[in-house]
């Protein structure tokens, strides 16, 4: 075992995961980040703790990881490269690990000029492949970046993200690939919404053989409106929202849209399970937590398995 | 070259205050040819502050010279008399020239009319990007001769970041992705497998983060 998480620990038995997002308040309330934990409890193996997403300023992902593990919930902490140099993220990583956090996931970060604080200076002291490197080293070579000896390591089960739907298309595998030479052990992918796009990607990563080295979760999330659709097809980068999938929506009208984002999500969810290659799902519905148990339990994902 | 924009006529006016008796500095080399600071950007900003303070009944006398270059002790001698007879002097190139201006001449007050933008080129008439981030450490050997830590919005070594689409950068649809144009270039090099190998982690001390920089060359002392 890498770190012994539970989230390995179902993936290295061979079960499909599941893992779910919680998005840390705007504020020091913990009450906010506890009543989301109550809801997410026992529908997901491991719950991601965004890192100031979208670049606005949020509650520590490692405070509200500790704060999961408290009420006996399995974190996968984010850190992205966007605030904290190399000094700043090992002493980060070396207090989660002490904290209990056993997974985390290693992203570039979204630029600063999409949050609340555009004026601010940004690090980029590494990148997300050089991030990853770093924390695999101080796991199985015990040392820092600089070289020199951890006498306790932090261990971590290293995950990153993939976008099979940015571009440049034919760059994203090759990225993945990076990635998994650099030292990952599992990828949550930007959410799906174009299976075929999506299968042809994995077919790609079938090719160079990277699922049998790194678990691949597919990113999922549940539309809300029909202009949520819209917005996720034109504004975010990295999407692919369907037509099919704006005309689901927009058909149902609008007091039927959530039950029908729903569903839509749970229909992908059952199409990328059978997906060779696919070892589980990701499901993101951030400031929508609530509807994670009804999604899970309507693929026919629980109860989640137990593993001593 | 060194790009630079001036600064808006309001900011250069407060910095100018009661002063009556200025010097604006120009500088004919790289801020001139970016139309920031050079002799024709002198004369114009010295008409906009004769005509502001005239309105205002605060008539203010101006000389106007522009060197060849403000970054060289030997090219800034030529000011001296005009410092000497000046409450303020103006300087109109990059910041390099202002502080050139301050070291040489410690007793005159010296007041940037030019923010220091960027290193550059001019891609067609009127419109100027940066190239170089001067990383004290060139990787364009690797990169196809673009360079990442300006061309990426976030200074990545290893390929592209998830937020491009189109060949744009997530910060901005008008920016070109500089790893669209890594890729674009080295495929056409054939050299698409330097994008398999891993940039390690980037010696920055070379850079600004190094401290103040300086090389000595002893085999150029005189």
């Amino acid at each position: 075992m890498k770190s012994g998480s539970n989230l390995e620990k179902i993936l290295s038995a061979g079960k499909f995961a599941v893992t779910a997002e919680l998005g840390p308040p705007k504020s020091a309330d913990a009450e906010v980040v506890y009543k989301k934990a109550d809801i997410l409890k026992g529908c997901a193996d491991a719950v991601n703790i965004t890192d100031c997403q979208t670049a606005i300023v949020r509650m520590s992902s490692i405070a509200t990881a500790a704060m999961l593990i408290s009420k006996g919930l399995e974190p996968i902490a984010q850190m992205t490269c966007r605030d904290r140099n190399r000094i700043a993220i090992q002493s980060d990583l070396l207090g989660a690990s002490a904290l209990g956090v056993k997974n985390l996931l290693c992203l570039t970060g979204d630029h600063q000029k999409f949050g609340n604080h555009p004026q601010s200076k940004n690090v980029f002291d590494l990148d997300s492949i050089q991030l990853i490197k770093m924390v695999k080293d101080m796991r199985d070579e015990k040392v820092f970046q600089c070289g020199e000896e951890i006498k306790v390591e932090p261990r971590f089960f290293i995950g990153a993200a993939e976008s099979p739907f940015a571009d440049p298309v034919e760059l994203r595998v090759l990225m993945l690939a990076k990635k998994v030479t650099a030292g990952i052990d599992f990828v949550q992918t930007q959410i799906v919404y174009n299976v075929e796009k999506f299968a042809k990607w994995m077919e790609l990563v079938r090719e160079l053989g990277l699922d049998k080295k790194v678990y691949i979760l597919a990113g999922v999330a549940p539309l809300k409106s029909v202009g949520m659709a819209r917005y996720m097809k034109n504004n975010v980068p990295g999407m692919d929202v369907p037509d099919e999938v704006i005309n689901r929506m927009t058909a149902v009208g609008k007091e039927r849209a959530k039950e029908e984002g729903i569903n839509i999500c749970v229909d992908v969810i059952n199409q990328v399970k059978e997906i060779k290659g696919v070892a589980g799902v990701h499901v993101m519905a951030i400031e929508w937590e609530e509807v994670v148990p009804e999604i899970v339990e309507k693929a026919g994902l629980l109860p989640r398995p137990k593993i001593g | 070259m060194i790009i630079g924009e001036r600064k808006p006529i309001q900011e250069i006016l407060d910095m100018i205050g009661e002063h009556d008796k200025i010097l604006i500095a120009g500088c004919g080399t790289c801020v001139a040819i970016c139309m920031a600071g050079g002799d024709k950007e002198v004369s114009i900003l010295a008409s906009a502050i004769r005509m502001a303070r005239n309105r205002e009944g605060k008539p203010i006398e101006i000389q106007e010279h522009t060197p060849l270059r403000q970054c060289e002790w030997e090219f800034v001698d030529e000011l001296k008399d005009k410092i000497k007879v000046s409450d303020t002097v103006l300087s109109m190139a990059c910041g390099i020239g202002v502080q050139t201006l301050v070291e040489r001449y410690p007793e005159a007050v010296v007041y940037p009319a030019v923010n220091t933008t960027f290193l550059g080129l001019p891609e067609e008439q009127g419109v100027w990007s940066e190239r170089c981030g001067a990383c004290g450490n060139c990787v364009l050997d690797k990169t196809g001769g673009i360079c990442p830590i300006v061309r990426c919005s976030k200074s990545l070594l290893n390929g592209p970041c998830g937020g491009a689409q189109d060949g744009k950068c997530e910060i901005d649809p008008e920016v070109d992705c500089g790893w669209q144009l890594i890729y674009d270039r080295l495929k056409v090099l054939g050299k698409l497998d330097n994008l398999t190998k891993i940039s390690p982690a980037k010696d920055w001390s070379t850079g600004r983060d190094g401290g103040p920089r300086k090389i000595v060359r002893e085999d150029m002392k005189l």
